[in-house]
């Protein structure tokens, strides 16, 4: 009922380093778990899981993979939608090439194709910075995009130039493909994304996070204390990569079902880099807030005048969102550049002593 | 070996035995190369004065392009609209300087880079739902702007340019040199390069920032107007325009934040290198490489000479 | 931490040696023909006006800079072209002048990264954050909570230092360079813009590092008073050139020294 922490006294350092420190904080989490793995499942329509769920969460672990290199290690990356297409056509062609090879782990390997091409792609920031860096990242946007058109070989030339994703199970349970229900896909998402997570946090709270954050605040101090800029940029290009390539993977084969270059665009890496933005740079729960704040906006104003009977275009819809979105960027960026994640602490600060604040 | 030979040897053989298309490339080249220039200007001009890196320059001239028009089909007359155009992009800037400069002042400059994403998404938006997002047509025979091409005949061949691309090419040299003097004779010249050389040191003998940033904005959104009514005039005025605009990112890569003369030949190398590797060497990896060849360009470049072409040299201190 | 060593008043072996060591930007000559060395367990003065090379020359120390000319010989090895962190892993810290701490950090999370080059555990131990990769963590931390206690800065911890007072953000990166362990530590001007008192406390604390941890200091510091009491002995640098080289008491009296802070009559 209460939100505090009188009384609970961290003995080691091991406690104080949780990443619950706090009990009600354990409880939040395990409430928030069961929720989500037992009773969404049970309860949610198939439109609800599969326009809304799903999706935040394929694109929440995109923003974390994004946020582990700009928010974390401040490497600005206009890249990701070509990221996240390297792990769906790697997952693509695997699952053409293994076809015994149970699907999870081909979505999980596509992400070592998406690191090789993010430590590919990231090699040039280790002689520019700030915006050359992140033209070059479009580079690689660019040229991603192009051989998602013109090498065939990549969608087994089909004629609709798009991958089809072939039914596979888990444990019996048709997974991918057609015959897969939404709950089950739901399911097989939301248990990759919170391994994902809760990995990717052990890595921020240890010695590889304290090494990135130091590159992004100050890579010449990080340089004179030891740290290596070369390896600290390339395994921040390489961990990011492989949580876009994963979330790639996840878009075409659990959530979509087939996809065309067009799912990997630059407007992609926009969305993505949107989601950071708001949800608040160098926050993992930021990246979700923001996943779902930027999907959720169009679907509630595309029903919101329907409750007022008010009929509107669709392409109007679509243009009163990016003016949103535009807005919103700015807005954020001016009144709290650490974005919602920091709207949320905020708020369990206010939690912590209430109702006597003073 | 073959693939060798059609890499290396093979497009040079063409460049020699059919010489009328290649100046035909060279030609296309460099009026591409002007446009990404002009849209190069515009992101050096804002990043002079304000530190500003502006993402949104290339949107600003679709949007510029699609109020011309838009005015023009609600039956205001051309020159009118045109006028109405530039008052738009006063009212622009006024609302740039306004509403996000001032208060991000003093923020790093990656945020304001951001920041400029969020207003390329905002014109997108709002200029759709004003203007429509069809593709339009830009009405450059209403604005006394030449049609039709001249044929020459050299080099045992044809070699075509089209009027408008001759406009471009003088319409560009003229804005440069206006801007040029611009810079280096006048009061507001003076100060802009105070302020690009150090914003409190600017304010300290008293000059003002804020008339500083709406004056670079209004100028960038001039530049912008003049490159999409050229633009416009050679395919259709829509959006999709972006993904062209964002071309200038690596003109300037070339030719370094800072610097006018270095956004031209940037703009120039760019639009050469782009289509003479289309003409003669795309058809090999199957077309299309204009999308990316220019990012590779410069890219290969500045890990060679990271501060640009006529960038200077940044000793790191601390 | 090393044992704690006891006051080494005898003066020591040669750590560090800089050899006619030159060094210009473009045309600009920032240090010119240097030669001076720096003795294990000695606190070790670098000083002279404004623009004379002081900077420079720790930043050319810790191979920030590369001199075109001149050779520096650490712990009896003579180093080639070497980056920053080489210096780092071989023992060297430093401080800045403009505070250089990681803004968005704790200070907590600033002292560790000190530590970043002690830890050992690949990235998979990372990944899981048990076994040994917590223990290595919490082993590294109780380092780190000595040198948070030895410099009184317990009730910052979890402040990111952007939000903390000048003196502190000093504390602190003095904190990082100490988590380093190293055998040479450079202060660029810990004192500067500081109170009398913070200064008081900042000497004691340089003192301090001297003695319990046996640490060699070269510091940089334009307060004579603090520079006389601290230092064991003292280099002046003038324009880029070292014009003398000694005890306090020596420097203090030296003509040369005279004319370049009080200026002379040409």
């Amino acid at each position: 009922m209460f939100y505090r922490e009188a009384g609970q006294f961290k003995t080691t350092y091991a406690a104080d380093s949780a990443l619950f420190p706090i009990l009600q904080d354990k409880i939040g989490i395990v409430l928030i778990l069961f929720v989500a793995f037992i009773l969404v499942p049970l309860t949610a329509s198939d439109f609800a899981i599969d326009s809304i769920l799903t999706p935040i969460l394929v694109f929440s672990l995109a923003a974390i993979g994004l946020n582990l290199l700009t928010g974390y290690t401040g490497l600005l990356s206009l890249g990701t939608g070509g990221f996240m297409g390297v792990g769906a056509y790697a997952c693509y062609k695997l699952a053409t090439f293994f076809p015994g090879i149970n699907i999870v782990v081909l979505i999980i390997c596509s992400g070592f194709f998406a690191a090789a091409a993010g430590i590919l792609f990231g090699l040039p920031s280790l002689r520019i910075k700030g915006f050359y860096l992140s033209v070059a990242t479009l580079a690689s946007q660019f040229f991603l995009s192009w051989c998602f058109i013109r090498i065939p070989w990549l969608y087994n030339y089909n004629v609709s130039a798009s991958i089809e994703v072939p039914t596979r199970t888990l444990f019996g349970v048709p997974v991918t493909g057609p015959t897969a229900t939404p709950a089950t896909r739901y399911i097989v998402v939301l248990a990759i994304v919170s391994i994902m997570t809760w990995l990717a946090s052990n890595l921020i709270r240890g010695r590889i996070g304290r090494t990135w954050m130091a590159v992004r605040d100050m890579d010449i101090a990080a340089e004179l204390i030891g740290i290596k800029l070369y390896q600290t940029k390339l395994l921040a290009f390489a961990v990011s990569s492989f949580y876009c390539g994963v979330a790639g993977a996840m878009l075409v084969f659990l959530w979509l079902g087939n996809a065309e270059s067009e799912s990997f665009n630059i407007n992609q890496s926009f969305l993505i880099l949107f989601m950071v933005i708001i949800g608040g740079l160098g926050s993992l729960l930021g990246s979700f807030l923001g996943a779902a704040l930027i999907w959720g906006l169009p679907i509630v104003l595309r029903t919101v005048p329907g409750f007022f009977n008010l009929s509107i275009k669709a392409a109007t819809v679509e243009h009163i969102t990016f003016m949103t979105l535009g807005a919103l960027i700015i807005l954020f960026l001016i009144a709290e550049p650490n974005g919602l994640a920091r709207l949320w602490q905020i708020g369990k600060q206010k939690l912590r002593v209430w109702p006597f604040p003073y | 070996m073959h693939l060798l030979y059609q890499i290396f040897i093979d497009p040079f053989v063409q460049m020699g035995t059919a010489p009328d298309l290649f100046v035909q490339t060279l030609w296309e080249g460099l009026v591409t190369g002007v446009l990404y220039s002009l849209i190069a200007l515009g992101f050096v001009l804002i990043f002079k004065a304000s530190g500003v890196f502006n993402f949104a320059q290339g949107i600003m001239v679709v949007f510029a392009a699609l109020a011309l028009v838009g005015f023009y089909e609600h039956g205001v007359p051309a020159y009118l609209a045109l006028g109405l155009t530039i008052v738009l992009m006063l009212i622009l800037a006024f609302a740039v300087e306004r509403l996000i400069l001032r208060p991000l002042v003093n923020q790093a400059e990656i945020i304001l880079f951001m920041a400029t994403f969020g207003l390329t998404y905002f014109l997108i938006g709002f200029g759709e739902l004003i203007f429509g997002g069809d593709p339009k047509v830009m009405i450059s025979g209403a604005l006394g702007l030449p049609s039709g091409s001249y044929q020459i005949k050299t080099l045992g061949g044809f070699v075509q340019m089209q009027k408008i691309d001759i406009a471009a090419a003088i319409i560009a040299s003229l804005m440069v040199a206006s801007l040029g003097i611009f810079f280096q004779k006048t009061r507001i010249g003076r100060a802009l390069r105070a302020v690009a050389d150090s914003h409190r040191a600017a304010l300290s003998v008293g000059i003002s920032l804020e008339q500083i940033w709406v004056i670079v904005w209004f100028a960038a959104g001039i530049v912008a107007l003049a490159t999409g009514i050229m633009w416009g005039a050679r395919s259709n005025v829509s959006f999709a325009l972006e993904i062209i605009a964002l071309k200038a990112l690596p003109v300037l890569i070339l030719g370094g934040f800072t610097s006018i003369p270095g956004a031209i030949v940037g703009g120039i190398i760019i639009g050469l290198g782009e289509k003479i590797g289309e003409f003669y060497w795309g058809p090999l990896f199957g077309s299309g490489i204009e999308d990316w060849l220019a990012y590779v360009i410069a890219l290969v470049f500045l890990l060679f000479r990271p501060q640009g072409l006529f960038g200077e040299r940044i000793i790191e201190r601390i | 931490m090393r044992a704690p060593s006891g006051p080494e008043i005898a003066v020591g072996d040669v750590l560090l040696s800089v050899e006619n060591v030159s060094l210009s930007f473009g045309g600009v000559k920032a240090v010119t023909d240097v030669s001076f060395d720096i003795r294990k367990g000695e606190i070790r003065a670098i000083i002279g006006p404004n623009g004379a090379g002081k900077t420079s020359m720790l930043n050319v120390i810790n191979g920030f800079y590369h001199p075109q000319q001149g050779r520096i010989t650490f712990k009896g090895k003579a180093r080639g072209h070497m980056r920053p962190y080489d210096a780092a892993y071989g023992g060297i810290a430093r401080t800045f002048q403009n505070v250089a701490l990681f803004r968005g950090m704790t200070a907590l999370d600033n002292v560790m990264t000190g530590r970043s080059l002690k830890m050992r555990r690949g990235f998979l131990w990372q990944l899981l954050r048990h076994g040994p990769a917590l223990a290595e963590e919490v082993e590294h931390r109780h380092r780190v909570e000595e040198i948070i206690d030895f410099l009184k800065i317990q009730d910052i911890r979890r402040v990111p230092v952007g939000r903390l007072p000048y003196g502190l953000q000093k504390r602190v990166e003095l904190g990082r360079a100490l988590a380093m362990e190293p055998e040479l530590l450079l202060l660029d001007e810990p004192m500067a813009g500081m109170n009398i008192e913070e200064k008081e406390d900042m000497s004691r604390f340089i003192l301090d590092v001297n003695d319990y941890y046996g640490t060699t200091i070269a510091l940089i510091e334009h307060d004579m008073g603090v520079v006389m009491d601290l230092s064991d002995r003292v280099v002046v640098l003038d324009h880029g050139i070292k014009i003398a080289d000694g005890t306090p008491d020596d420097v203090k009296k030296d003509q040369a020294v005279i004319d370049a802070y009080l200026g002379v009559a040409h």
